[in-house]
């Protein structure tokens, strides 16, 4: 008879790059989530584009609350955990300098079917990008600086 | 004893530091303490927490207490 296992999820800053795909192997591995229970992982990658606004962005600087951001992030995970038969959440974001082509944000989430899976993986992101204390500086190609004023719709 | 006020980002920028201090007792709440500290009524888009959990303007300030107040967020 197979065990009730429990769901769990990690949360993570990153201020140098990293590699979602690795990272996303890594926990696969460390979490178990290949034991027959896991039928569907659904996984939203953010990468930073060398545009915006019509303007030529050399380097982003993402600024963070230490404690209340990590907070926020855990919380999030922990509501999709529970509205969402999901086995496991990720959630890794990057804070520092990030050049263009760089990953900035990765969540996932993995279930028995794909349903809760996009569902709670949405919700990671979507919750991350209006709650989780984060802002975005672009310096731009011709010397301008400046804060990135709201997050796109979708 | 005093409460902390931290700023972040563009709101840091404008304000022109990262923290401020009041006494207990200048200010009851978190608008309160903005009205006191910027001489006006805490603006709209202004985001507040208060101890790292969001928080309303109304929220009532206790000794020590940790305010940050920030412009809305864009992570992602």
């Amino acid at each position: 008879m197979a065990q009730e296992q429990q769901a769990r999820s990690l949360v993570r800053l990153e201020d140098t790059r990293f590699e979602p795909w690795t990272a996303l192997g890594a926990f696969e591995r460390e979490t178990g989530l290949d034991d027959g229970r896991t039928g569907a992982a659904s996984v939203f990658v953010g990468t930073m584009r060398d545009f915006n606004v019509g303007d030529d962005v050399e380097q982003l600087f993402l600024e963070h609350y230490p404690g209340m951001t990590e907070r926020e992030l855990e919380r999030i995970a922990a509501e999709a955990l529970e509205r969402w038969p999901v086995n496991a959440c990720l959630i890794v974001h990057r804070v520092g300098l990030i050049r263009p082509g760089e990953p900035i944000v990765l969540t996932a989430a993995w279930s028995a079917h794909r349903g809760a899976a996009f569902d709670a993986c949405r919700h990671l992101i979507e919750a991350l990008k209006h709650r989780a204390p984060f802002w975005k500086r672009e310096d731009l190609r011709d010397g301008r600086q400046r804060w990135v004023s709201e997050n796109t719709p979708a | 004893m005093t409460i902390t006020i931290r700023y972040f980002a563009s709101l840091r920028e404008q304000v022109g530091r990262a923290e401020d201090h009041l006494e207990t007792g200048h200010a009851a709440t978190v608008g309160e303490a903005w009205q006191r500290l910027h001489g006006q009524a805490m603006p709209a888009r202004v985001l507040a927490a208060v101890n790292q959990e969001y928080v309303a303007a109304d929220h009532r300030l206790a000794d020590g207490d940790e305010v940050a107040f920030f412009p809305p967020v864009t992570g992602g």
